[in-house]
């Protein structure tokens, strides 16, 4: 089973990219969980998503405490939000941010495991031409843990998108390109 | 069978549309607020032919599905926490005029202080209302037993309402893996509500809900409760049906390793889940550990229950519900008192969890069994009213 | 159309306390909820028929464009007939004389 917790801010699509993943790893065949842990239901307020993927029917319902992967969308949150926390050996944290990896590293608080610093803004300015970090963030993550592959990837999240964006389709060429140059970019 | 991914509540509002009743009337709540929201999605597409009556209150809400199931209409609702406490006073009416009305309950916290999380105290407060309840582990069950529900309500010796329950925000905003019926398979199943007498047939006059004098209301009561004695040969039959036509079997609750078990929780919604994944990784280390999970907690399935556990050495009943009782909660109660004509009973204890959302994990789970096997072993059972997980 | 009576037993008793026989309410004797009784002067009476739309229980029967005499089987003895008579032709008095 692979774990993935997220961390966002109300606003920045942590939600909507934990659902999206439970979607594309649903059309692959298996297992999923996509769910948010409810707070304060607002712009601005820091919010956790979950995902649980696996081959077999999943049967727990709790939130997660040791997960595989940790995707940070918001860079603010490293310290509040104690990201590292509890990241399962081998594993990963993903960072949206323009500092540099010593930078980050040095607010882990001590982590010692894998973890990648990724400008998705820039990312989605390229493509989308507003910042919307989520969706890098969900191709990276992908990418980096694995989680399927890349092609069945792309051809997954662009049935979801035209789903998603049912009364808008004019965002979905930028956002299939924000995937692709996103899987380009990132060096798993 | 169509293999699908949703959450709970859109699994719920899936299982309306294909029932299509005739008439849903609903008041947004979190977090039940998407079911009718879905709904009435269907409703503006015309994808079904049902009459969506968007009203003022929950209260409002239960009287106009009163009215409506009694116009002879099938009539549902939706509804979560202080709006199932407002409708109160309506439930009675509505179990009373054995008017087989459907709720999708989303469980969640009462009031105070404020929370919007999930636990059983709202369905509880209800539950010596008269209504059929069916508590769900997941968006699978939420479906399967909507669909259910309709045909125990509707059946000519029931004729009550009935509430399926699910964990607000654990299950209803999680989307999970679903297999959905086909559409006329449901159709089929569900088939026409046909009651017997109703307002609106021209042929036959009628008054509904007339004042009862002391000398007709205590028979009322007892023939209710007839009613709620057959719901509990009804459930299993609408269970086999069902199981033919789907492959998933229902009955009062699932047993869970029970067989040569020594120790076992029971314990009803989302947790069940995360109760039998414990069950699994104690087993692994030789420790005998099983579930009950319920699945009907109304009408309760006393001499079944008793059946099921009376050779276990000890057994923790997980309420996610206080009673203020200071004897624990409502399930350990009824839990408690159906196991008393035994003639050997296990130790039991109760542990109230999961209030307003706290969240439940494999770990939690683990503790209640250490202290079931803690009891084994010294042969005493100690706090029988006990708090999971919280800060001493 | 299925009725229920003072002894019906569980069983057999309507479900919900539905109504299924319409304008049964004629069958609830409620004269005796009566103090007094209206009485009718039936020399004094003209037939003007002032009485019987104004009673609020329909006691006051009418046929052929003539009232007839109460229906104290229904009849609880308010007395408004009285006040509306012009000719004095009704009197309550007391039941039990």
């Amino acid at each position: 089973m692979i774990e993935i917790r997220w961390h966002g801010r109300g606003g920045q699509g942590a939600k909507t990219a934990a659902l999206l993943l439970a979607d594309v790893a649903f059309e692959t065949g298996r297992y999923v969980q996509g769910f948010p842990e409810y707070g304060p239901e607002r712009m601005g307020a820091p919010i956790t998503a979950y995902n649980r993927i696996d081959e077999d029917p999943i049967r727990v319902h709790s939130n997660i405490y040791d997960p595989n992967f940790v995707v940070v969308i918001d860079d603010t949150l490293i310290e509040p939000a104690k990201v590292a926390k509890g990241v399962k050996s081998g594993g990963a944290i993903l960072i949206n941010s323009k500092k540099s990896r010593e930078e980050i590293h040095a607010r882990l608080g001590g982590y010692k495991g894998n973890f990648f610093v990724i400008d998705a803004e820039k990312i989605s300015v390229a493509t989308i031409g507003k910042n919307f970090p989520n969706i890098p963030m969900l191709s990276a993550l992908v990418k980096i843990a694995g989680i399927m592959d890349e092609a069945e990837f792309v051809s997954g999240i662009e049935a979801s998108f035209h789903h998603k964006f049912a009364t808008k389709p004019e965002v979905i060429a930028g956002n299939m390109a924000a995937v692709k140059l996103t899987l380009q970019e990132v060096n798993a | 069978m169509i293999r699908e991914r949703l959450s709970g509540n859109e699994a719920v509002a899936t299982a309306m549309k294909q029932i299509n009743p005739d008439v849903v009337a609903a008041f947004p709540i979190t977090p039940s607020t998407e079911v009718p929201q879905y709904f009435s999605r269907f409703v503006a597409n015309g994808q079904v032919d049902t009459e969506f009556v968007p009203v003022e209150s929950e209260h409002s809400a239960i009287s106009a599905c009163v009215g409506s199931q009694a116009a002879g209409a099938r009539t549902m609702t939706a509804t979560s926490s202080c709006g199932l406490a407002l409708m109160h006073e309506i439930l009675y009416i509505a179990s009373s005029s054995r008017l087989p009305i459907t709720i999708s309950v989303v469980n969640r916290a009462l009031s105070g202080p404020i929370n919007i999380n999930a636990d059983h105290s709202d369905s509880m407060g209800a539950r010596d209302a008269g209504w059929i309840q069916l508590y769900s582990e997941n968006n699978q069950e939420a479906y399967d037993n909507l669909i259910q529900i309709v045909r125990i309500n509707e059946h000519k010796d029931v004729m009550l309402p009935g509430m399926v329950c699910q964990d607000g925000f654990i299950t209803s905003h999680a989307v999970e893996n679903i297999e959905l019926l086909e559409d006329e398979i449901v159709k089929t199943f569900v088939g026409e509500y046909e009651p017997e007498h109703y307002l609106l047939n021209p042929n036959e006059t009628i008054s509904i809900g007339p004042y009862d004098s002391s000398n007709f209301y205590i028979e009322h009561k007892r023939q209710q409760a007839e009613a709620v004695k057959n719901a509990k040969r009804v459930v299993m039959e609408i269970g086999k049906e069902f199981e033919a036509l789907s492959g998933r079997s229902y009955g009062y609750f699932e047993e869970y390793r029970l067989d040569d078990a020594e120790v076992a929780v029971v314990i009803m919604g989302s947790a069940a889940g995360t109760a039998k994944e414990t069950a699994d990784r104690l087993r692994a280390q030789g420790i005998k550990a099983g579930v009950l999970k319920l699945r009907m907690f109304r009408p309760f399935p006393g001499e079944e229950i008793a059946g099921a556990l009376s050779h276990l050495k000890a057994i923790a009943i997980m309420d996610r519900a206080e009673s203020f009782s200071n004897m624990g909660g409502p399930v350990f109660a009824e839990v408690k008192a159906a196991m008393y004509d035994l003639e050997t009973r296990p130790k039991m204890i109760d542990y109230i969890y999961g209030l307003g959302g706290r969240d439940v994990r494999v770990e939690s789970i683990k503790t209640v069994f250490d202290a079931l096997q803690e009891i084994v072993k010294t042969d005493e059972t100690g706090d029988v009213y006990r708090y999971l997980d919280v800060r001493e | 159309m299925k009725k229920n009576n003072q002894n019906v037993t569980w069983k057999e008793i309507l479900p919900g306390g539905t109504v299924w026989s319409p304008g049964n309410s004629e069958e609830f004797i409620t004269g005796d909820w009566r103090t007094e009784r209206p009485v009718m002067d039936w020399d004094k009476c003209k037939q003007c028929l002032l009485c019987a739309p104004v009673c609020p229980d329909c006691s006051i029967p009418v046929e052929g464009k003539k009232r007839l005499e109460f229906d104290y089987d229904h009849c609880k003895g308010c007395g408004i007939c009285v006040n509306v008579c012009p000719f004095d032709a009704i009197k309550m008095v007391k039941e039990g004389k």
